[in-house]
């Protein structure tokens, strides 16, 4: 009988322990699901002094990730940083909330030109966080001849000194631009020469990496890399022997943007976040520790010729208008890019 | 967006399994006023069902049905012929564009045996990593068990405390020390024979795997070689054996337990790795088998009814081989794992 006592006590102490951990949520908060590393850590914390609105921040590594963790957990976050053709998805699915600008003034301070893109031709859901380019980030002690021709990841001369992104869109994207098709191709026959042309490719590269690159280059472990602007950058910073360019046959040109679900439980917190995060100084902040290119007219001006004189950062427009932006693949045509990109991946 | 979860029988199974556990339990419970033993054996039971059970019927549901869950053999199809499923989907009106433009769908997606021949790959590169893991595995054990050798004790800890820290930061280490700018390159480089390409190769996952599966030979090979009785030898010097003799007709042969359990151990993760392969392949090298299962899961080419077929050939794969051993060691004296 003791036994059976004790084993109730067990169970009533655990069961009072239970609402304890449920009222901190009784706190004003937002929850946000970013990328790793894509937002200055101070910044949340300023935003909780100024608010007193608690940010209970969560990470992703990939679009495809994220996308099925919103889905599957409805409610669960409140402000996300998908990127562009992610969003168009999200917007086509359904997922997303529309945004009540009267919350947030501070859109003024963002560039017009990045307002009403295609992926949100309305501009109704989602507000510029940062935008960048994809580009080649090169050893200028490493390579001879002048980079700016996606021709150059194809020379022998490099053999085992080149890094690819192991990242469908990209790098299959960069082989269609290379040929001359749309880095958006679903055409069979271009997917099929887009990835003859990587697995030609591949016995010459020295890794398909993602994260790892940027610390690989500024150890000066190989000549060429295929990079993100803000990747280029931060590896730009460790080494100065390298540099970015984006090439002649044109590149893919991104924005990600900030979105507010349409289960988000606060999404009015959400807005004044965004709201926080479009203020020139916290532009500025966010910018000058993520390194990618800022949406924040306001904020640019502040950083002077620091910011504009750096093409890596802030491309001039003809580099801009050869670029493209990735647009959301349907998914049965998806399907066959997919497999052309694990046709690269699986050969010998 | 493809959207798999688990097919609501799985949460029924689960369900009734166990209610019907809590009412035994409950009524074991009262019938014998008190807790017996068969109570607290019964949480293992529970463990192994949930864990282990119901998770195999899951794998053989999803490998034996198509995405809506209709009952189909072309997972299967596509082991064989590794663009089945996808020829399979491509649809009418884009086969049609491929013919307008000369080529039938059989001509842009011939058949080929890409599974099959990274599942023999795979099995290569285990075999390799077990012969080269006993090589090694069964002197060292041999060396640590001997009762004339002071620091076997030592040596047995020395084995222990790597694995003490966790194996993927290990083999991030090992990568380390491959990269073109790493140790082993510097002392190439030093002793005048130059830099070469380490990283990202065969041998790579193939040091990557020896390295972590090392103590998985010499750990069973020890035990058995320990608990082995020293009179035995002594007793065949004795009547004329020289040591080679001694070695071969008696040690040898009281340690083979040992030895197939050290081959299970090593054989089993590495046939099914794809961690290592990873990290230290770089995606350059030909993936292995693990790699194709795992990249259906939560990789790129989402599909989780391949993927359970692939996996429910390696789990034959595996049962039959395990089989094999079973027959070497029947008494499961190595401390074999099943």
């Amino acid at each position: 009988m003791k036994k059976i006592v004790s084993l109730l006590c067990a169970l009533v102490l655990c069961c009072a322990m239970m609402p304890v951990s449920g009222a901190f949520a009784a706190e004003e908060e937002v929850a946000v699901y970013n990328w790793f590393d894509y937002m200055d850590p101070e910044v949340f914390d300023l935003f909780e002094q100024e608010t007193g609105i608690h940010v209970v921040p969560y990470y992703f590594t990939t679009n495809e990730e994220m996308i099925v963790q919103v889905q599957y957990n409805p409610g669960a976050y409140d402000l996300v940083f998908p990127s562009d053709y992610i969003v168009e998805k999200m917007v086509r699915l359904g997922m997303l909330a529309e945004i009540n600008y009267d919350n947030i003034p501070n859109l003024v301070n963002i560039d017009e030109n990045l307002l009403n893109p295609d992926y949100d031709p309305e501009n109704k859901y989602s507000v510029p966080f940062m935008w960048g380019t994809l580009g080649i980030l090169y050893n200028v002690t490493m390579v001879e001849e002048e980079v700016d021709s996606w021709s150059i990841l194809w020379n022998e001369k490099y053999a085992n000194r080149i890094y690819m992104l192991d990242s469908i869109r990209d790098t299959m994207g960069i082989a269609l631009k290379y040929l001359g098709y749309s880095m958006n191709s679903t055409d069979l026959f271009e997917l099929r020469e887009a990835s003859d042309l990587l697995i030609a490719q591949k016995p010459i590269v020295k890794a398909y990496y993602v994260d790892e690159t940027k610390e690989k280059m500024a150890a000066g472990e190989a000549a060429l890399a295929l990079m993100w602007s803000g990747d280029a950058l931060f590896a730009m910073e460790l080494n100065e022997d390298l540099d970015y360019v984006v090439p002649q046959e044109g590149s893919n040109i991104w924005v990600d943007p900030m979105v507010i679900p349409a289960t988000a439980k606060n999404k009015e917190n959400a807005e004044k976040l965004i709201n926080f995060l479009c203020r020139p100084d916290i532009a500025q902040r966010n910018c000058e520790y993520i390194w990618y290119s800022s949406p924040n007219k306001a904020a640019i001006e502040a950083m002077g010729e620091d910011y504009t004189e750096n093409l890596t950062i802030n491309p001039s427009q003809d580099i801009i208008d050869r670029c493209e932006f990735f647009h959301d693949i349907p998914e049965d045509e998806f399907e066959d890019f997919n497999d052309e990109w694990e046709r690269v991946k699986d050969a010998r | 967006m493809n959207d798999y979860q688990m097919p609501s029988w799985g949460y029924w199974v689960m369900g009734v399994g166990l209610a019907l556990y809590l009412v035994l339990l409950v009524g074991y419970f009262i019938k014998c006023r008190g807790f017996r033993r068969p109570v607290f054996a019964s949480p293992y039971v529970l463990w192994i069902v949930i864990f282990t059970v119901i998770p195999v019927l899951l794998v053989a549901y999803f490998a034996l049905t198509d995405g809506n869950g209709n009952f189909t053999l072309d997972n299967f199809r596509d082991f064989w012929d590794s663009d089945y499923l996808r020829r399979a989907a491509i649809s009418p009106e884009r086969a049609e564009k491929l013919k307008e433009r000369g080529m039938t769908l059989e001509e842009y997606l011939p058949p080929n045996s890409s599974n099959v021949d990274t599942l023999i790959h795979s099995i290569w590169m285990a075999f390799q990593c077990t012969v080269i893991c006993l090589l090694l595995g069964y002197p060292a054990a041999h060396i640590m068990a001997d009762r004339e050798f002071k620091l076997g004790a030592t040596l047995v800890v020395l084995f222990m405390v790597p694995m003490w820290m966790n194996f993927v930061l290990r083999t991030y280490a090992l990568s380390e020390l491959l990269e073109e700018d790493g140790l082993i390159n510097n002392i190439l480089k030093g002793v005048g024979i130059g830099a070469r390409q380490l990283l990202n190769t065969d041998g790579a996952i193939q040091l990557g795997m020896v390295y972590n599966y090392l103590p998985f030979m010499v750990f069973p090979i020890y035990n058995s070689l320990n608990k082995m009785d020293y009179k035995l030898s002594e007793a065949a010097m004795d009547l004329g054996c020289n040591k080679w003799q001694t070695f071969y007709k008696v040690t040898l042969p009281l340690s083979v337990p040992g030895v197939i359990s050290g081959i299970t151990m090593v054989f089993m993760p590495a046939v099914t790795t794809f961690a290592i392969s990873r990290m230290l392949g770089g995606g350059k090298t030909p993936p292995l088998f693990g790699d194709l299962i795992e990249k259906r899961f939560s990789g790129s080419a989402l599909n989780w009814n391949l993927g359970s077929a692939l996996s429910m050939v390696m789990m034959v794969l595996i049962l039959i081989s395990l089989g094999f051993l079973q027959k070497a060691d029947p008494k499961g004296e190595g401390g074999g794992i099943i």
